[in-house]
């Protein structure tokens, strides 16, 4: 026996790397724009073979020799749709093009006005569609494997299927890894696997058809006898159902329109539209073939194996009986390519979804968007679509191991079916039907996906996995029309009509439903028209004709959507190609699809579209085009008010910028204002200085007059001096760099200090206080607050004009706050002054008092540093400032208060 | 009788000073401390020149200047203006008003003396 496993095992990992090979060759003549054959029908059609899976190379032999011609329902679907649909297709290759769709996903999503939400939905779907399908390949893998394990007589033991299962799992996520997300280009096609595919289709077509002619000619010995034997074996017998062949019918030709991979090649992958011509009539012929030698090699099988020889592996297991390794290891290659080829492409398709509608969202959300800038965003795509693989093909594994691995292949892929299906309805409605909404689509995707859940999903997995037993016999909670198999109490139908019945007819009819009672958005409906007119809308328009007097009109259009210079250099280039003078060439529909083109680049392909028609008087603008246009205008609106939106922040920029140059302006002038106030300040006592040092100076003066006028300067100087301190002062507290001596003390002795220092002990003013209230311990800087209350009692002094001045200092504690109110006799300041008293410089009255009109300013800012505040009291009677202390003064001073004058 | 001259002029050392310098030089001095009413005060005395300070408590000497130049009475009447702020504003908005001479403060003796001299001829 030559067939050891691991001869096998060199055998695939050789055809891998052939294929790599292939792959490689055809990216780099890709690359080299060498690639015109990559393009040619023959390779797109053979691409569509993807249809045929390892369920199609193996579990088509186990069908028919389990339920006769019923496989041919699989192969019946697809054809219906390439003969009789094709034009469909066409439209679905075009909407794909146009829109530059990358999945079955998108398309949903994009054509609902872009919903997020279906995106994700179609791609759990797809996911969990997928994941039986994975299953099923592995299977068939592994029961490959253990088929010819048990056939080596090298006594060899064999290995336990779930491990060989789970190497198969690993094998091919690493393979779909290194083929599918090879390049760090995340573009959606892929030229290599395309070529490695079609490689793949014709080695799985020639491995089944190599089985057949053997079976047929060396086996049987000849057509006539091997119609003998098929009259004579138990397929003879078999009765057609009905139901289940429309149902099966139905289903396949459904899900070749829904499976992710089947549109991953067959709209992502198309790079011609003319190659679906071919394909319309190649593809179906390529599936008669598969399908020729199904029954025979069934037959066969079932007459010369044993009893309990599982029917889908006949394909392996005939030639293997007979000696034929050599054939035998070809029906397994191709086994092999139906599983890789779906498996890659599933996966891919399905990567694809996950990383656009799931993890780029989110990654995107999570990292606020900023790694688009810095380029990240291809590595972390590429990172994403491999954790997909890997996880879909982990979940593939998962779904292996809880079915047990038992049922049948067949009935595992039309799991998948009846799930993707669920698309259907959502998608046929959404190209053809302009009415159908997101509400709509997402109604009777939900309905669809929770009975395929139910109905199939589940009990898939084995009664008693998931579901219990009593449920599948009872219903949940023994509610009866709920049971899996016999919704609403319809029984007695077989489990897959009953499952494809309830699911599309409920899910279209939400569908259907949803989208009546609700209205779709503009983008929906701007989506809507694109879709279900996409050849009125892109770039094969009708072609028009006409005449120069129509060039002028479309001339004089153009100017005024481009722009004259642009409208009449397009014009020019066009007259100078036909070979005419002047700038106005013949409308050729060349040209007006050019032009067209141009157009929509302003106004939108619809706009553009109706007037160049209405110009040529070639179509009438309908109703369609109108809303096509209504809705493009939508989104101009939409478009020119965010314009108005950045406008009006212009506007509120210049106006903080007005503002703020008006504070600077102020400023300014505040500062020049002060400078003039200290010149002035400084050089009034500078000029009596100056003045009387120079009469001092002059002889002649009596000594009464030499003494007097000493003492001006004496005085003057002082004034001077005490001006300067001020200032220095003032200038210190406003930029903060004062120090705080924090320490204890008691109000009373600061009072008293202050009281001493304003020399108010001569008698001028009578000073009224509460000692017992001012016995309070304070915390803060006694000295600073010393000279506040100094300020204070000495403006009462110099400015009380009562007859008789008294001052009343009155204490009230406020928990953490002290108040000092400093309240005299005289008359006060007016209101219209009180602003301003503590204003630099400020001086109510007329009358000279020797300050220089900074002391309340340094008093407020020495209150300020700490922590407290001081301030006018009106209504008092007389003159009234009130300070505030905190008990505990802050260390963390606030800001000073009036650093803006 | 040429040498009466008032002086308008708040800070109370200053006019001291001023009286002393120009009494001793032979003139006979007025003072007046306040903007209110100096206009009327220059009327009622007609002095044969004024030394005017700008920052005065109630009125400005501008203003003050501006009046005293509108009226026929005292259009031609010289008048020294003093000032202690000393921008080259305040110099150039004397001459608008017609000062006749502009002094900043603090000032020479003789200057001023000079200066009145040559604005009241003798």
């Amino acid at each position: 026996m030559i067939a050891t496993l691991n001869l096998l095992i060199a055998v695939c990992l050789g055809y891998v790397a052939l294929l790599f090979v292939v792959a490689f060759l055809a990216e780099r003549a890709a690359l080299r724009g060498r690639g015109a054959w990559l393009r040619s029908p023959v390779v797109y059609t053979l691409s569509l073979s993807i249809y045929c899976t390892a369920w199609t190379f193996y579990g088509a032999v186990g069908y028919a020799a389990r339920a006769g011609l019923e496989y041919l329902t699989i192969y019946l679907g697809p054809t219906l749709v390439m003969i009789g649909w094709w034009w469909l297709l066409r439209k679905l290759v075009r909407i794909g093009r146009t829109q530059r769709l990358t999945s079955v996903a998108d398309l949903v999503s994009s054509r609902y006005g872009k919903s997020p939400a279906l995106a994700i939905f179609v791609t759990v779907i797809a996911a969990m569609g997928l994941m039986p399908y994975i299953a099923l390949q592995l299977q068939s893998v592994t029961e490959s494997f253990t088929t010819f394990a048990r056939m080596d007589d090298s006594a060899m033991p064999l290995e336990d299927p779930r491990a060989i299962a789970f190497w198969v799992a690993a094998g091919l996520a690493l393979f779909t890894i290194l083929f599918g997300t090879r390049n760090l280009d995340a573009n959606e096609r892929h030229h290599g696997v395309v070529i490695a595919i079609a490689v793949e289709a014709v080695v799985k077509l020639f491995a089944l058809l190599a089985v057949g002619v053997f079976v047929v000619w060396w086996v049987a010995g000849g057509v006539g006898p091997m119609l003998e034997k098929i009259d004579a074996s138990p397929i003879r017998t078999w009765q057609m159902d009905g139901g289940r062949w429309a149902g099966l019918t139905i289903l396949s030709a459904a899900a070749f329109l829904t499976l992710p991979r089947m549109f991953q090649v067959m709209v992502v992958e198309n790079e011609d539209e003319g190659a679906l011509r071919t394909a319309s009539w190649a593809f179906p012929l390529y599936l008669m073939l598969m399908s020729l030698f199904v029954v025979p090699i069934a037959v066969v099988g079932l007459e010369m194996m044993p009893s309990g020889a599982n029917p889908d592996m006949f394909v392996l297991s005939v030639p293997l009986s007979q000696g034929q390794d050599m054939l035998a290891l070809l029906s397994f290659l191709g086994g092999f390519s139906s599983a890789t080829s779906m498996v890659i492409v599933a996966a891919i398709a399905l990567a694809t979804m996950l990383s656009n509608h799931l993890v780029m969202p989110l990654w995107l959300r999570f990292t606020g968007g900023g790694a688009v800038m810095s380029g990240d965003v291809r590595g972390v795509v590429i990172q994403a679509r491999r954790i997909s693989i890997i996880s879909v093909m982990g979940f593939g594994y998962l779904y292996y191991r809880l079915s047990g691995g038992g049922t049948a292949l067949a009935s595992i892929g039309l799991v998948s079916f009846v799930g993707l299906a669920q698309v259907l309805p959502a998608m046929m409605g959404g190209i053809f039907w302009r009415g159908a909404t997101r509400v709509g689509a997402l109604v009777g995707l939900g309905i669809g996906f929770a009975l395929w859940l139910w109905c199939m999903l589940l009990p898939s997995l084995g009664v008693g996995s998931i579901i219990p037993e009593h449920v599948m016999a009872h219903g949940p909670f023994g509610i009866g029309w709920l049971r899996p198999y016999a919704l609403f109490g319809i029984s007695g139908l077989d489990p897959l009509v009953h499952a494809i019945f309830w699911t599309l007819l409920l899910n279209t009819g939400g569908f259907v439903l949803g989208s009546l009672v609700t209205f779709p958005t503009p983008l929906e409906r701007l989506q809507g028209a694109q879709f279900v007119n996409v050849f009125q809308h892109s770039n094969n328009p009708q072609s028009w004709s006409g005449g120069i007097a129509q060039s002028e009109d479309l001339m004089v259009m153009a100017q005024r959507i481009l722009g004259a210079s642009e409208a009449q250099a397009l014009f020019q280039d066009e007259a100078a190609r036909q070979g005419l003078k002047g700038y106005l060439p013949e409308p050729t529909p060349d040209f007006l699809a050019l032009l067209e083109r141009r157009l929509s680049g302003s106004v939108g392909a619809a706009t553009a579209h109706a007037m160049v028609g209405q110009i040529m008087g070639a179509a009438t603008v309908s109703v369609e085009d109108l809303l096509a246009v209504a809705d493009e205008t939508a989104q101009m609106m939409e478009y020119s008010s965010q314009l108005e939106a950045k406008s009006e922040e212009l506007v509120r920029t210049a106006r903080q910028l007005r503002a703020a140059n008006e504070k600077l302006t102020k400023l300014s002038v505040q500062k020049d204002a002060f400078l003039s106030q200290i010149s002035h300040e400084l050089r009034t006592p500078m000029t009596s200085i100056r003045a009387f040092s120079e009469i001092l100076r002059d002889l002649g003066l009596n000594p009464d007059e030499q003494k007097k006028y000493a003492g001006i300067i004496h005085d003057e100087a002082i004034r001077l001096t005490r001006l300067l301190d001020d200032l220095l002062d003032l200038s210190v507290l406003e930029n903060g760099q004062v120090h705080l001596n924090l320490r204890s003390c008691v109000l009373a002795e600061v009072l008293d200090h202050a009281q001493a220092a304003a020399g108010a002990q001569d008698g001028t003013l009578r000073i009224r206080r509460r000692r017992i209230s001012e016995e309070v311990m304070l915390s803060t800087d006694a000295d600073r607050l010393s000279q506040v209350f100094i300020n204070l009692i000495a403006n009462a002094r110099k400015y009380c004009d009562a007859s008789a001045p008294v001052l009343t200092i009155s204490v009230r504690s406020d928990g953490a706050m002290l108040t000092v109110d400093f309240v005299d006799n005289g008359s006060g300041i007016p209101a219209e002054a009180q602003d301003m008293v503590f204003e630099k410089f400020s001086r109510v009255s007329d009358q000279k008092a020797g300050g220089a009109g900074l002391g309340l300013a340094i008093c407020r800012e020495i209150m300020a540093r700490l922590g407290g505040s001081i301030g006018y009291l009106p209504g008092q009677g007389g003159g009234a400032f009130r300070v505030s202390i905190p008990v505990q003064a802050d260390l963390a001073m606030p800001a000073p208060a009036s650093t803006q004058s | 009788m040429g040498k009466r001259v008032l002086v308008i002029e708040d800070e109370p050392n200053i006019i001291e000073a001023i009286n002393f310098i120009l009494s001793r030089d032979g003139w006979s001095v007025d003072t007046h401390s306040n903007g209110h009413d100096a206009v009327d005060v220059v009327l009622a005395k007609a002095p044969n020149l004024v030394i005017l300070d700008v920052m005065l408590p109630g009125r400005s000497g501008y203003d003050i200047l501006k009046d005293l130049r509108a009226h026929p009475q005292t259009a031609d009447l010289p008048v020294l203006m003093l000032t202690a702020r000393g921008q080259n504003k305040d110099r150039d908005m004397a001459e608008r008003l017609g000062a006749s001479c502009f002094m900043t403060k603090p000032f020479s003796n003789a200057e001023v003396l000079e200066a009145l001299r040559s604005l009241v001829p003798q």
